[in-house]
């Protein structure tokens, strides 16, 4: 081979040969170098681009996990539906589109061939409802009530039916044992949505399109672990959608059973017992409204003292948590949540907040030792209490003398913590406090009861209260003096009053506003889980716990338990002796004191019990009523907005419950047969080798039983105040069970 | 280019057996070039198997038939060869003799397209339908009789020893020859292979030792022709599209820039080694409309990966280089000008094919020589392989 050219080539064809082969290098040189930048370079993005094209999923919706009450009973399972589905991938291989075996489905099922039709079009712009919206490759519920003998038709003849399948489905129920409902605490679920599953997308714990999300309550605090995992089969599709392979499956994974703390009978008692608490609250007369007791909300918790686990937990009004299984009508939801409402969603026990009344006197009591009081010394009760020119009354007048601590917390005395809130004021400079911090113990002492913090309760959307101190008063006065100063007139009605004093000096410590503040009433919020934690920790010795609902998260095969131990979440800043006062005076209430007219008859030798009532203004409505009580092992908080003062209102609920729990009967003998819960539940319950989970049956309501049982009680029933007028019967539950629809189903997507 | 020896004269009679004076030392098949020849095929046949992947479940064009497409595939490949044969055994000096022939037929089978002879295939008209599923694209031989009209005026006088260089007169008869088909195609409108058709008569004049004033003139017109189509609207919508969708390939995907983005991720998700033959997901899947043909360097680039597509281009690269080689080692500025004509041809048709799979050209409907599906593309580049070897044959013995 030679390049010297034998013919009389001229350089200028030669160069321009040459010049001509580099280029034709350099441009397949070109095309080397950009195929290895798409290949090597950026393969992976390609590949990742290349399956997203290719393939599809089809879902297998994991089971959820069951919510289980301490016991074992579900609070909330699964039924199985017989679902007939269709698949429309094996439909379109058919020669008429399936069109023929439709035909012969909606036969056997008995509905019109027409709607079955319609049911298995894809949604688009043109189609109207019904048509399916989820994914072309998910087979289709045509009905999720078919009937076993239907569902046999089907799958005994599977070769007239090709692409029908009948399978049973699980589909969540709030199974509401022994009448108990249970509903703030359980939650609910809807199907996830667009946003979530972008949010999730790169997180351990994707959500797939037909994912229900729990929305509240336990639901949705314990999700990850109930919600389990989705199978996926995942199918390689060309480039019209059609199937041409199988690429890769995973089999679901049922999610983890919860077991709560929850006693389903106890629950029921307390639903029970608010329920009549406030229909009865209704028929009373209020004198200072001069109109019958609204008792428009409330809340009951039952907690175990020694641990934070809640046994009971009960808001009004409530509705049925059934209403969202199979997606809530339009009607429902707007009853729920709409303006007119009255807003059954809220759990009130955790955020239903109100100022607490003379149940904060715990606060201020341990404030006052703080500060240096001494427990027995001889503080004045008078009658009232005058503050440059204000007169702070007691609250029924009462006149005690001087009095110890413990009998002004017995006897709840206002104007003993007026004096001394007062001194307390003084003492830190009065308006103008002195440089340096002043000592605010009545402040800081509610703090350090964990007020104006959310307790942390295993439920979401726990609110905080409100301690009003004066980091609070400085910044409510920044976001509202303009307001006020624009309204606020020194001769005009009293809201201009106010507003114009707020104007002036809202943003320092007045002297009426520790006055106020120091029993309870005023700006302080407080929620009946804040009290549940503080009169608990009285009852156990000084200790606040994290509430804790669930107990335990039991895997679906039985063999892991993963236990939820109880959260300590500090100490009450009070010695042993100031407790003991406290609880000698707590007993005094049961006995002598402001709950006496409601525990007569009460086995207090047997059973102690201690309590303290609370009864908070409210500017423009009726009292709110509280009721802060406990035992040895339980506390029990009950509180009812409009309805008067706390024994008034609870005292028969809260004593009913206690009975409940130990088995009190009404002449005060004690039934241990009938105690639903004389001690708290410690174990677990039992795993069958199955991973199912035994629990004993409820039988009846426990509610009405316990009710029963207090027949002869001396203090229950006609022996109250008669009512001057009869009420409305106003019915405390929102919505009713619905009917389902016939042909409605679950939504999958 | 040394194994001789492996074709030992027989053993028994004074005669040499018919195969053995083929490949005697002096004969035309040892002085074929074979790394070309081997190279040609080679690509011909990886080209079947990718014409088969593509097409095999693809039953509403194959007839039901998963081999329809890989078996027309080797049978053009045998024709091809044929081709390529006769062309060799008849030389390229004796069919200079018979380009004013052919030509005439090449223009007339264009013009026949223009009649209601001719029928559109993907925009283009630029068909003849035979029956039976046979069809011609006659555009693909008018690429050859430019090659050897132009060939013929510009070097007649050279090699006759006249000229040292093609005067101006020549020039303009030989582009005036070119031109004629040239506006003929553009009316199909086939703007690809007008396209290669101009790279082609540069290449021509380039080797013609044509004086820079033309071939800068030539590059001065093609740009000022590509703007003046652009600006008189003579490209169709869907050209300008594509063009629209080569500048920007995330342009409305599911339409104009579908083709691309599809080419570009199966070849993306080839990586090193691919997904294997007949393993590739998109080509099962369709994805990548018109893959046995203008797309088939897909197929490689998705189921053979990196090493496969690479070793495509290898061998073109191989056809290419020894292409350049012949075109330079001509002893007649005839065979030269032939060769650098194939040269030409050759590689823009490849650049573009395999530039625009990888979304750095923008998308024309130009086959890839030898890979790609399609009878008329198919038989042009193996007569040119023929009509190079015929070259490379018939000048004198260098050793």
């Amino acid at each position: 081979m030679t390049n010297i050219p034998e013919t009389g080539r001229t350089p200028r064809v030669q160069i321009r040969l040459v010049v001509i082969q580099i280029l034709v290098l350099s441009l397949l040189g070109t095309l080397g170098g950009r195929l290895w930048y798409l290949q090597i370079r950026q393969g992976a993005e390609y590949q990742k681009e290349a399956s997203g094209n290719h393939v599809q999923q089809v879902v297998d919706p994991a089971v959820r996990g069951d919510i289980l009450d301490a016991r074992g009973v579900p609070l909330a399972d699964n039924e199985t539906r017989l679902v007939v589905s269709a698949s429309r991938t094996d439909l379109l291989k058919q020669k008429d589109d399936g069109k023929a075996v439709l035909a012969k489905l909606a036969g056997v099922l008995g509905i019109k061939p027409e709607e079955v039709r319609q049911k298995v079009r894809l949604c688009d712009a043109k189609t109207p409802q019904p048509c399916w919206n989820g994914s072309p490759y998910q087979p289709i519920p045509i009905t999720d009530e078919a009937t076993p003998k239907q569902a046999l038709q089907i799958r005994e003849r599977a070769e007239d039916f090709p692409g029908i399948t009948a399978e049973p489905e699980a589909v969540r129920r709030y199974a509401g044992p022994g009448k108990s409902n249970t509903a703030q605490v359980l939650g609910y679920l809807s199907p996830v949505t667009d946003d979530e599953i972008q949010k999730a997308k790169d997180t351990d714990s994707p959500y797939l399109r037909s994912d229900m999300v729990g929305r509240s309550g336990l639901e949705r605090q314990y999700d990850k672990v109930l919600r389990g995992k989705a199978g996926v089969t995942r199918y390689e599709v060309d480039n019209l959608g059609r199937v041409i392979g199988k690429a890769k499956s995973d089999a679901a994974e049922s999610g983890s059973n919860l077991v709560t703390s929850i006693d389903s009978r106890v629950q029921r008692v307390a639903e029970y017992e608010l329920n009549k608490a406030m229909k009865k609250a209704r028929e009373q007369f209020d004198k200072i409204t001069g109109e019958n007791y609204k008792a428009d909300s409330g809340a009951v918790v039952v907690m175990e003292a020694k641990t934070g686990r809640i046994v009971a937990m009960s808001s009004a009004p409530t509705y049925d948590p059934n209403v969202w299984v199979g997606g809530i009508s339009a009607k429902d939801y707007k009853q729920l949540t709409g303006k007119d409402s009255d807003y059954p969603l809220l759990n009130r026990a955790i955020q239903g907040q109100a100022a607490p009344g003379s149940t904060f006197k715990v606060v201020s009591t341990a404030a006052a030792v703080q500060a240096g009081y001494v427990w027995d010394g001889g503080y004045p009760c008078t009658s009232s209490y005058s503050v440059g020119g204000q007169v702070f009354k007691n609250f029924e007048g009462e006149n005690f003398g001087p009095i110890s601590l413990g009998r002004a917390l017995e006897v709840s005395c206002d104007t003993v913590f007026y004096g001394l809130a007062d001194r307390e004021w003084k003492r830190d400079g009065g308006i103008n406090p002195k440089k340096g911090r002043p000592k605010d113990y009545f402040f800081k002492t509610a703090h350090q009861f964990g007020l104006g913090k959310e307790t942390g309760i295993d439920l979401p959307n726990e609110v905080t209260g409100r301690v009003p101190d004066r980091q609070w008063k400085l910044d409510y006065w920044k976001a509202n003096k303009d307001a006020w100063c624009k309204s606020g007139k020194k001769d005009g009605s009293y809201v201009e009053k106010i507003a114009y004093e707020n104007c002036l000096e809202g943003n320092k410590m007045r002297e009426g506003d520790e006055i106020n503040y120091s029993i309870g009433q005023g700006d302080t919020l407080v929620t009946p889980i804040q009290e549940a934690v503080i009169y608990g920790a009285v009852s156990n010795g000084g200790t606040m716990y994290q509430p804790t609902i669930g107990k335990a998260v039991i895997s679906p095969d039985g063999r892991t338990v993963t236990p939820i131990k109880p959260k300590k979440s500090g100490k009450l800043p009070v010695s042993q002796a100031t407790l003991k006062g406290m609880n000698d005076a707590f007993a005094g209430v049961i006995t002598r004191g402001t709950a006496a007219w409601k525990f007569g008859g009460w086995p207090q030798n047997k059973i102690p019990l201690h309590a303290k009532t609370g009864t908070a203004e409210v500017y423009g409505k009726q009292t709110t009523s509280w009721l802060a009580t406990y035992s040895k092992d339980y506390t029990v908080i009950m509180t009812i907005a409009q309805a008067g003062t706390g024994s008034g209102a609870s005292g028969e609920a809260v004593r009913n419950i206690y009975s409940a729990l130990y088995g009190v009967q009404g002449d005060g003998s004690i039934d241990k047969k009938k105690a639903l819960l004389p001690e708290p539940e410690k174990g677990l319950p039992k795993v069958r080798t199955d991973g199912t989970i035994a629990a004993p049956k409820i039988t009846g309501d426990p509610g009405k039983d316990a009710e029963a049982s207090q027949q002869d009680n001396p203090t229950n029933g006609d022996n109250q105040q008669p009512a001057t007028s009869p009420s409305p019967t106003t019915r405390n539950r929102t919505t009713r069970r619905r009917p389902r629809l016939k042909g409605s189903r679950r939504m999958l997507t | 280019m040394t194994g001789a020896n492996s074709f030992s004269v027989s053993g028994y009679g004074p005669e040499r057996a018919g195969w053995t004076r083929i490949f005697a030392r002096d004969s035309m098949a040892r002085r074929l070039d074979w790394p070309m020849l081997l190279a040609a095929v080679a690509l011909s046949l990886i080209g079947s198997l990718l014409v088969y992947s593509a097409t095999r479940n693809r039953n509403e064009i194959n007839q039901g038939d998963p081999y329809y497409f890989l078996l027309r595939h080797i049978m053009n490949t045998g024709i091809g060869l044929t081709l390529m044969i006769g062309t060799v055994w008849l030389g390229h000096r004796a069919l200079r003799n018979a380009v004013p022939i052919l030509y005439g037929l090449s223009v007339f089978g264009i013009l026949a397209v223009l009649t209601p002879l001719g029928s559109t295939v993907n925009g283009a008209h630029s068909w003849i339908v035979l029956g039976g599923g046979f069809s011609l694209q006659p555009s693909e031989f008018v690429k050859i009789t430019i090659i050897l009209g132009m060939a013929m005026l510009l070097a007649t006088r050279v090699d006759a020893g006249d000229k040292k260089y093609p005067d101006h007169r020549t020039v303009v008869q030989s582009l005036g020859l070119a031109a004629v088909p040239i506006l003929i195609v553009l009316l199909m409108p086939d703007l690809g292979s007008v396209m290669v058709m101009v790279i082609i008569i540069l290449g021509v004049l380039l080797a013609s030792g044509a004086s820079n004033r033309w071939v800068f003139g030539l590059i001065a017109a093609g740009a000022i022709g590509a703007i003046a189509v652009w600006q008189l609207h003579i490209l169709d919508t869907y050209q300008i599209n594509r063009f629209a969708a080569f500048a920007n390939p995330d342009l409305d995907p599911a339409g104009v820039g579908y083709n691309t983005n599809q080419a570009r991720i199966a070849i993306g998700s080839g990586g090193l080694t691919g997904a294997g033959l007949f393993h590739g997901s998109q080509t099962t899947g369709q994805f990548v409309p018109e893959q046995q043909t203008d797309f088939v360097f897909t197929v490689a680039g998705e189921e053979l990966g990196f090493l496969g597509a690479g070793l495509i281009i290898f061998l073109l690269g191989v056809v290419l280089w020894r292409a350049c080689r012949i075109a330079r080692d001509s002893t007649e500025l005839y065979g030269t000008i032939v060769a650098a004509g194939i040269v030409a041809w050759f590689a823009f048709q490849a650049f573009e094919n395999v530039g625009m799979t990888l979304g750095i050209m923008p998308v024309t409907g130009l086959p890839l020589p030898f890979v790609s599906y399609g009878g008329s593309s198919m038989f042009a580049v193996w007569v040119a392989v023929g009509l190079l070897q015929s070259i490379k044959v018939q000048r004198p013995m260098s050793a």
